[in-house]
């Protein structure tokens, strides 16, 4: 082995202890805070193993009583479908409502976020306009909906309209972060392409980077519309529309057979949701 | 307007080594010029530099009368629309349809917000759409109108780009080393391309060449750069061995049997090829 050999292979020795070093230490200062942060926060194994049986208690509790002989009987004979389904119309009505406020505000959310997204990309300049516009962002998807939602009451009213809001300024902040790293993502040659043709920075926008990047900020925009159906759900809880207020109900009046039968129905329209979502992205991307 | 494209002294530097070291040109209205040299000599960011890709730290360019390196907002696009720009990569928007892509050599064409704002929606005038289908059909690209850059092969893309550039009805294209990415066939065609359009429409073209063969056959003027420095400067016929020996630092014939062939005596090959 030639000297020259000898030195590369030394120095590949050496870097590799000095990765394994840093790996080390990393992991080290990663479980500290890991501990730390579970002291700080009262996560006790102790709590945490006492409890566990408890949730599925909670389970046991929200199971409805189904009896195969009666099973699809009408809604008053016990154990039947029908029975544990008892206000299926209303609900539908109520999941319909939610489904329709998540996707409002995925649209205006989305549509606040794609320009807010381009100015706060960083490989478009713009630098003061990037600054105002992660900050914005930052600001709209750090505070939590229902925090929205419950300022957005007192000015609106209770119902669905604030809730509605509450979820767009959320999705807003949130889409527009993931929308900036989908355009950052972009090839920047058609950017130059266009630009020097005497293309404006809006039409560079447009013509360069969107097209590249339409099936990713597509995805995630479909992407939270899925979580914006949770939200929804949720956001019912202090008063603003939808099924929440509904789960809310009977969860505090312990109507465990009716939780259950809620909690099944917003997983099937997620479900049923992801489906088509799917099939849109897929003819979108294919165009 | 035939005015003569002015090169003062530009210079810039990156870091310690200099990228252009004060260049002066003067390109006359309707030329066809080669700029040669090896890489890193400096050829890829005098061209930027004229289309206001990149800014120089000292020296200007003047064109008739108008000082180019000073523009600003709708000046400067007015500027970039009228010296067209070709890549290396042809920089073309890859998930848009050739069509599309020619029809952004238009977007300065218009005025008034609210044809700004059709623009933005995607939409283009029919004359628009009747320049680029015509501009196509010169090229032999009008079955390709509806499919997507992407589908296109190198020489293809390339020739949308000049499709593009023509769009812009420029004064002058510049073209930054457009056939390096291409096979010898190819890269014929678009060099073929290239003079028609300095020809026939008494367009200025400014070509930045990786080797000098080409240059010599289709240009009538051939620059060569050097670590920044303009080192020759004269016609096809001017440029001897012992001057293209000053370009490249090296003798520019086939590597003595035994040596490892230099970058520029694989491209000679492959350029032969053709």
């Amino acid at each position: 082995m030639s000297a020259a050999l000898r030195a590369a292979e030394a120095a590949f020795h050496e870097r590799r202890r000095r990765r394994q070093a840093s790996a080390l230490l990393g992991g080290a200062v990663l479980l500290a805070c890991f501990l730390a942060a579970a002291r700080l926060a009262e996560f006790h194994p102790d709590t945490l193993l006492a409890g566990l049986p408890r949730i599925g208690e909670y389970f046991l509790r929200i199971a409805p009583e189904l009896r195969w002989d009666s099973l699809l009987s009408a809604s008053e004979m016990e154990g039947s479908l029908a029975f544990w389904f008892y206000r299926l119309d209303r609900w539908s009505l109520l999941l319909l409502e939610t489904a329709q406020m998540a996707a409002l505000a995925t649209l205006l959310g989305a549509a606040a976020a794609l320009p807010l997204s381009f100015a706060s990309a960083r490989n478009l300049g713009a630098p003061l306009a990037r600054f105002l516009a992660r900050r914005f962002l930052e600001a709209g998807r750090t505070v939590p909906e229902i925090v929205f939602a419950l300022i957005l009451i007192w000015a609106f009213g209770v119902g669905a309209l604030p809730g509605i809001l509450a979820i767009a300024l959320h999705t807003a902040g949130a889409l527009g972060r993931l929308f900036a790293d989908a355009i950052e993502n972009v090839p920047m040659r058609p950017w130059e392409g266009v630009r020097a043709a005497g293309g404006t920075w809006a039409e560079a926008c447009r013509y360069a980077v969107l097209p590249a990047a339409a099936p990713d900020l597509l995805s995630h925009a479909i992407l939270r519309f899925e979580v914006n159906i949770r939200s929804a759900s949720v956001i019912g809880f202090v008063g603003a529309g939808g099924i929440g207020e509904e789960l809310y109900q009977v969860i505090s009046f312990n109507h465990y057979e009716e939780v259950s039968a809620i909690v099944l129905l917003i997983i099937l329209a997620v479900i049923a949701c992801d489906l088509l979502s799917e099939r849109l992205r897929r003819r979108v991307i294919g165009a | 307007m035939n005015a003569t494209l002015e090169i003062q002294s530009l210079s810039r530097r990156f870091g310690n080594t200099a990228a252009l070291d004060a260049v002066s040109l003067s390109i006359p209205a309707g030329q066809m010029v080669g700029i040669i040299g090896r890489s890193g000599a400096g050829k890829s960011t005098l061209l930027r530099m004229i289309n206001r890709m990149a800014e120089p730290d000292a020296g200007r360019i003047v064109w008739g009368g108008q000082q180019v390196t000073a523009l600003r907002g709708q000046a400067l696009r007015d500027w970039r629309t009228g010296c067209a720009m070709i890549f290396q990569q042809f920089n073309l928007v890859q998930r848009l349809d050739v069509l599309t892509n020619v029809m952004i050599g238009r977007l300065n064409r218009r005025r008034g917000i609210a044809a700004r704002i059709t623009a933005l929606l995607g939409r283009f005038p029919d004359e628009d759409r009747a320049l680029a289908l015509s501009a196509l059909e010169r090229f032999d690209l009008l079955p390709t109108a509806l499919q997507r850059a992407e589908t296109l092969s190198g020489g293809q893309q390339q020739r949308v780009a000049i499709c593009r550039a023509l769009l812009q009805q420029p004064h002058t294209i510049l073209a930054d080393e457009p056939i390096a990415s291409l096979d010898p066939r190819n890269a014929r065609t678009v060099m073929e391309a290239l003079r028609t359009v300095n020809r026939r429409d008494d367009i200025t073209v400014v070509v930045n060449l990786h080797h000098l063969d080409a240059a010599r056959e289709f240009c009538g003027r051939i620059i060569g750069m050097q670590a920044g420095r303009v080192v020759f400067d004269g016609t096809p016929e001017q440029l001897t061995e012992a001057a293209a020996e000053r370009i490249y630092g090296a003798p520019t014939t086939r590597p003595a049997h035994g040596s490892e062939p230099t970058e520029d005596a694989i491209l000679a090959a492959r350029w032969a090829v053709a």
